[in-house]
């Protein structure tokens, strides 16, 4: 008699496993799902392809190969002069560098705004890097710290030793990052508190919040300015005013507070009611209830809206060209007036550059908040 | 905005904000080491950054000039860019000491602003640029010709009276800015361009090929270009008039920034008293004797200048014309130095 254990038939080993079938994996068929999906996509497709064929040697050409990387003056981008197509002349940009940086700055105490470049990306990575330890002492250091000692490494300080350098010189891509920065350092703290002050039951604090925030965001940028450097002087007696780049900056920063309150107030607003209760439940005050329970939550939720504040005012600072403080924009534009310089091909090469460097500081901000939404997405997930 | 703004000047001068920061400028000056100068924000030849940022231009060695008579020291110049909308106000408001930006002349200017002129310093005037091609001359073979121009601007209108005392016919094509309006001449959508001389000489060389057009010598408007200041301190104008005064002296009696020393040991009593080594014209401006000495040391002579910044051997090309000194066929004329 056999039992039925005799004829099991039992594999040992594991078949091979077959491959996948050639359509559901490889570059092949990631073209036929993405690029060849359909007729209309295919056709689209190629006319891009066909497009981008077209577009790129061109633009190798004038960008890389055709183009003059050392000029002293105009004529060595005159293609009659040198006898061959020319391109993008980036001569007339290498050598403008230095004036295009710092502007006017003294020659010998330009390591001046070197240091604070160092410093202020010292601050950005010890804030925005995520491995680097002691946020506390990093936000001390780039709120406190660090506009205490630029002031002083800039505009110079008797006591320290540093000559004085009045803000006139100061131009270029400097004076840019120092209006971009101070908008940063101030609107952002500014910003929290004229928040909370509209969000407020006291009615003082509140209604004054109310008229700043809407008194600001009721007039354009330029009206502001306009105010600080044409207007503003006609009011006050001589020896009573500022310097004009510091009447720029408080502007520039007043203006950006108000942007930055009503973002950060909708950060607030999103928070469930429950929050606020649970957090007066535990016996916490006000202050300790804002810092320790609404607004890290609210903060995070409005990253992507503080970010976009933060573009939105690196772009702006370009507007102070019209009360005629020498931004990175301004002074290529002046450059380009420069007899020595001035042919059809320059405002070309100036210009590109300008929306190179805007377009690298603008999408890094951007990617940046990216990866900084991804990490905090912990949860609020439904 | 003008219209605010002027309104704006007029009532801080009534409260007498504005006149009480004009008291004596020439003191203030003094007091702050330096001479705050409303300057071109870019204008070839006149007020044009260098390639080390460094201001260069006519305009722009004027304020020199006047930095160097007061401080022996062609350095102590702060420079305030101003555009052509605020430059007025900054004058007014006392942002700046003087202003010395290409800025036109006119009495509506001098009797509603309270800017009073110091003197020319670069007789200006409109001008036309046409394409070689065109076989033109003179602008009045220009009869049925379509012109490019910037909106808004006196060039237009002196254009309409051009063509109109010529009883000429022309097709106008304005555009926005003057950029614009020699982007269109360039690319051929006119058949002239027009705007001032000084101007025009610059703009060419932001041409595609500039070689290919020519300038024509017709001049058919007035614009005298020069220093002005607030109304109201006679010691502070005079002192600007004087130092135009001094560098066109300087010219006419041979002086130069590199002769200046060995002139100094002259004879001729006219050239001792430009130079301070007789008289005390100088303590009559406020200044020391050596004053013109310091200016010439400082940027040179008119001529110096004029070649330096704007004269055939530069970009710009520009002839003296009605720039040469009187002697010599032009307009610049000092009174004397006695």
């Amino acid at each position: 008699m056999t039992t039925s254990a005799e004829v099991h038939f039992v594999r040992s080993q594991f078949s091979e496993p077959s491959p996948p079938p050639m359509r559901t994996s490889g570059i092949v068929h990631w073209l036929r799902e993405n690029l060849f999906s359909s007729v209309l996509n295919s056709v689209v497709t190629l006319l891009i392809v066909f497009g981008l064929y077209k577009i790129i040697p061109g633009l190798v050409d004038t960008l890389i190969i055709n183009a003059v990387w050392v000029a002293n003056d105009s004529k060595a981008c005159v293609a009659d002069v040198v006898g061959h197509p020319v391109g993008v002349c980036w001569g007339f940009v290498a050598a403008h560098w230095d004036y295009f940086v710092f502007g006017q700055y003294p020659e010998t105490m330009r390591w001046r705004p070197e240091l604070f470049f160092a410093l202020e990306v010292i601050g950005l990575a010890w804030l925005l890097v995520q491995r680097i330890p002691r946020k506390d002492l990093g936000m001390i250091y780039f709120f406190i710290v660090f506009p205490i000692v630029s002031y002083c490494l800039l505009s110079g300080s008797e006591t320290l030793g540093l000559p004085i350098v009045q803000t006139h010189y100061w131009g270029g891509f400097l004076v840019s990052i120092v209006i971009g920065t101070v908008g940063i350092v101030i609107s952002v703290p500014l910003g929290i508190i004229l928040a909370l002050g509209r969000r407020s039951h006291m009615p003082v604090a509140r209604s004054s919040s109310v008229v700043v925030i809407e008194f600001i965001r009721g007039v354009p940028l330029i009206t502001v300015l306009f105010m600080a450097n044409v207007m503003f002087p006609l009011f006050v007696p001589e020896g009573w005013r500022p310097d004009s780049l510091l009447r720029v900056l408080v502007g520039v920063a007043l203006f950006f507070s108000a942007y930055m309150a009503e973002t950060v107030r909708g950060g607030l607003q999103a928070i469930p009611r429950g929050q606020y209760e649970a957090a007066q439940a535990l016996g916490l005050g006000y202050w300790q209830m804002m810092i320790k329970i609404i607004l890290p939550q609210a903060l995070k939720i409005v990253i992507p809206g503080i970010v976009n504040n933060f573009i939105g005012l690196l772009k702006d600072t370009t507007l102070v060209a019209i009360v005629n403080i020498f931004d990175f924009l301004k002074v290529i534009e002046a450059s380009l007036n420069d007899p020595v310089w001035r042919t059809s091909g320059m405002p070309f090469a100036g210009y590109l550059f300008a929306a190179i460097v805007y377009f690298i500081l603008c999408y890094g901000m951007a990617r940046y908040s990216m990866s900084v939404e991804r990490r905090l997405a912990t949860d609020n997930r439904h | 905005m003008k219209k605010i703004i002027a309104a704006a000047v007029v009532a801080a001068a009534s409260f007498g904000l504005v006149t009480a920061a004009s008291a004596g400028t020439l003191d203030n000056v003094k007091a702050k080491g330096q001479v705050v100068c409303g300057a071109n924000p870019g204008t070839a030849g006149f007020g044009v950054p260098d390639q080390k940022g460094n201001w260069t231009g006519l305009d722009v060695d004027y304020c020199r000039a006047i930095a160097a008579a007061i401080f022996n020291d062609p350095t102590k110049v702060k420079f305030v860019p101003l555009s052509s909308k605020d430059r007025f106000t900054a004058l007014a408001s006392g942002e700046v000491d003087v202003l010395i930006r290409n800025s036109t002349w006119t009495m509506s200017r001098e009797t509603t602003l309270g800017v009073i002129w110091a003197g020319v310093n670069f007789f200006d005037g409109q001008g036309f640029m046409v394409n070689k091609k065109l076989n033109v001359k003179s602008a009045k073979e220009l009869a049925g010709a379509t012109i490019c121009v910037q909106q808004g601007t006196t060039t237009e209108l002196n254009l309409a009276d051009f063509f109109r005392s010529n009883k000429m016919e022309y097709k106008v094509v304005t555009l926005g800015t003057s950029e614009e309006a020699l982007k269109a001449f360039d690319t051929g959508r006119c058949d002239a361009y027009t705007t001032d001389r000084s101007g025009l000489a610059a703009d060419r060389l932001s041409m595609s090929k500039p070689d290919d057009n020519v300038i024509l010598p017709e001049i058919i408007s007035k614009e005298p270009l020069g220093p002005l200041v607030r109304q109201g301190d006679d010691q502070w104008l005079n002192l600007v008039k004087w130092v135009h005064f001094a560098l066109l002296t300087a010219e006419e009696d041979g002086i130069t920034s590199k002769n200046v020393d060995e002139k100094l040991k002259s004879d001729d009593p006219e050239i001792k008293r430009v130079l301070g080594t007789e008289g005390k014209f100088g303590e009559s401006l406020g200044l020391s004797n050596a004053w013109v000495v310091q200016i010439i040391k400082g940027v040179g002579n008119y001529e110096e200048i004029f070649e330096r910044n704007v004269g055939p051997n530069t970009p710009i090309q520009l002839a003296r014309a009605s720039n040469a000194l009187w002697s010599k066929g032009g307009l610049q004329y000092a009174p004397p130095i006695r």
